[in-house]
């Protein structure tokens, strides 16, 4: 634990325990973490229906502040906020204002401005989404996307989901994570979520070059060998090869990395016979994974598509109840003191 | 106050007042959802009693309920499960108590999100009055009007019984 690991917790969460911002999975603990599983759930057989729309978030509006390009989760999340029923309005902050000089504070401002209810926010400087948190008015729920190498709860959240779905649970459950370690805010929050909710072991497999100094601290073995990095696992996560975070000669070549490191049915083969595959994607085919494999029947990487519009309809409609909750009691005090 | 029922007592009442009332409307197969907890416990032990034999649905309400903005999400949020199309079916809607009426508005909401029904019918082990919505139960094992110390309480499932609680105890 590091020593501002409170500090996030005291801005996420209400007095009662209740889930008001989304930043971090630092800090939040196993009966919450399952919470949000379990009500993702849900929201899972919400989506089987003929209408697949909940009225939780209607009349409010969410605004996808995305500083950073993303079609998987920004699309995941639009239509997570829809069958909640909110008004969704998308930022590509490329094309707006900020490119004509206007400051984050400003921006943050003018959406206030419009009555936004929530705020889901991808940024490429780690900590972007916790500063907006510390800023925003009182009653306005911040979700993180992804920013910088830092955190992707929701992203860490619904491949719990998926891992839950297929192997019932987390006890005695040993799972690789492969490859960009890194450049890979994904694999800080899946890290953290497997040791939250009770995961046996859990190894990330990459080339020194592509690891962080401090990586066990995070709650992981390191092996730089994948054929003994895949030995028995349960779960392998593949990670994409970010190419465009890269700085600097950290790998050989592609060829050398996929020779390595790429999940081909031979290094699959290692591993537990029951062993799912899992990428947050997108994929780069024969450079992490080989397609046979990504299409193949341990593959459960559309699931995880899925499960992260019930994700997300999870911990936006917790963290809007969150906000409302502790606005009503506020009220209530000044109500009890004769000030309203 | 008129003393409260003891369990069979009320769950004949309940079946017999929904076997005529089917019969009063000429309804040959209904199917029966309860609402999470007590309800589903009260459609289970009805479905045998009235011979139904699709398996019962069950609801769980907490993302129509009408108080999200005051308390937030129910974090023990339960999927709900209705085995069979509600599609033109007659529907038996079962709670194992009726109060505010807010709960069933909240059922009924969820109910049309799965289809039309082409009816629904209310049926309540136990009536309490003080009703802050429109809604009424088409069958109700007992109406009872408590004073503000009592509360009843379904315990079960098995065994299914009630409790009369006074504040304080």
């Amino acid at each position: 634990m590091t020593a501002n690991a409170a500090s996030p917790n005291h801005l996420q969460l209400t007095r009662e325990g209740q889930l008001r911002h989304f930043l971090t999975l630092d800090g939040l603990g196993r009966e919450l973490l399952t919470d949000i599983l379990d009500t993702a759930d849900s929201f899972i057989e919400v989506g089987e229906r003929t209408i697949k729309k909940v009225p939780l978030l209607r009349g409010r509006t969410v605004v996808n502040l995305f500083f950073e390009p993303s079609t998987r989760t920004r699309s995941t999340f639009e239509l997570a906020a829809k069958r909640l029923s909110a008004d969704v309005l998308n930022l590509d902050i490329n094309t707006s204002a900020t490119s004509k000089g206007e400051s984050l504070s400003d921006t943050l401002l003018n959406l206030e401005a419009m009555a936004s209810d929530m705020f889901v926010v991808r940024h490429a400087q780690s900590g972007a989404p916790h500063f907006i948190a510390q800023s925003v008015t009182p009653g306005v729920a911040i979700i993180n996307a992804g920013d910088g190498r830092h955190a992707h709860p929701t992203q860490a959240m619904l491949d719990m989901l998926t891992i839950r779905q297929h192997k019932g649970g987390f006890e005695g459950l040993k799972v690789a994570i492969v490859g960009d370690i890194l450049h890979s805010r994904v694999a800080r929050s899946q890290i953290r979520a497997l040791n939250e909710l009770g995961a046996e072991q859990v190894r990330v497999v990459a080339p020194g070059t592509l690891l962080p100094r401090d990586v066990e601290s995070l709650g992981c073995t390191v092996e730089y060998d994948m054929a003994k990095g895949m030995k028995g696992v349960d779960v392998v996560i593949m990670l994409r090869l970010q190419n465009e975070r890269m700085e600097g000669a950290l790998l050989p070549s592609e060829r050398e990395f996929y020779r390595l490191y790429g999940l081909s049915q031979e290094k699959l083969a290692l591993a537990h016979p029951d062993c799912i595959v899992m990428h947050p994607g997108p994929i780069n085919r024969g450079v992490e994974i080989e397609s046979a494999v990504a299409d193949g029947p341990q593959s459960v990487i559309l699931n995880q598509v899925t499960n992260g519009i019930a994700i997300r309809m999870a911990v936006m409609s917790m963290a809007m109840g969150g906000q409302l909750a502790e606005r009503q009691k506020k009220m209530s005090k000044l109500t009890e003191r004769g000030l309203v | 106050m008129s003393a409260l029922l003891g369990i069979d007592q009320l769950l004949d009442e309940l079946e017999n007042g929904l076997r005529s009332l089917l019969a009063q409307r000429g309804i040959a197969s209904p199917v029966l959802i309860g609402i999470r907890t007590g309800g589903i416990w009260v459609a289970d032990i009805l479905g045998k009693r009235l011979g139904i034999e699709e398996p019962f649905g069950e609801l769980d309400i907490s993302f129509y309920r009408d108080d999200f903005s005051r308390i937030g999400l129910n974090p023990k949020v339960t999927p709900s499960r209705l085995p069979f199309d509600t599609e033109g079916r007659d529907i038996i809607l079962i709670d194992d108590v009726i109060m505010s009426g807010r709960t069933i508005r909240a059922a009924m909401n969820e109910l049309f999100d799965y289809g039309r029904p082409a009816s629904i019918i209310l049926g309540t082990l136990i009536d309490l009055g003080a009703r802050e919505l429109p809604i009424q139960p088409d069958v109700a094992g007992q109406s009872l009007v408590l004073n503000a110390q009592q509360r009843v309480k379904l315990r079960g499932p098995d065994p299914l019984r009630i409790e009369l609680q006074e504040a304080g105890q």
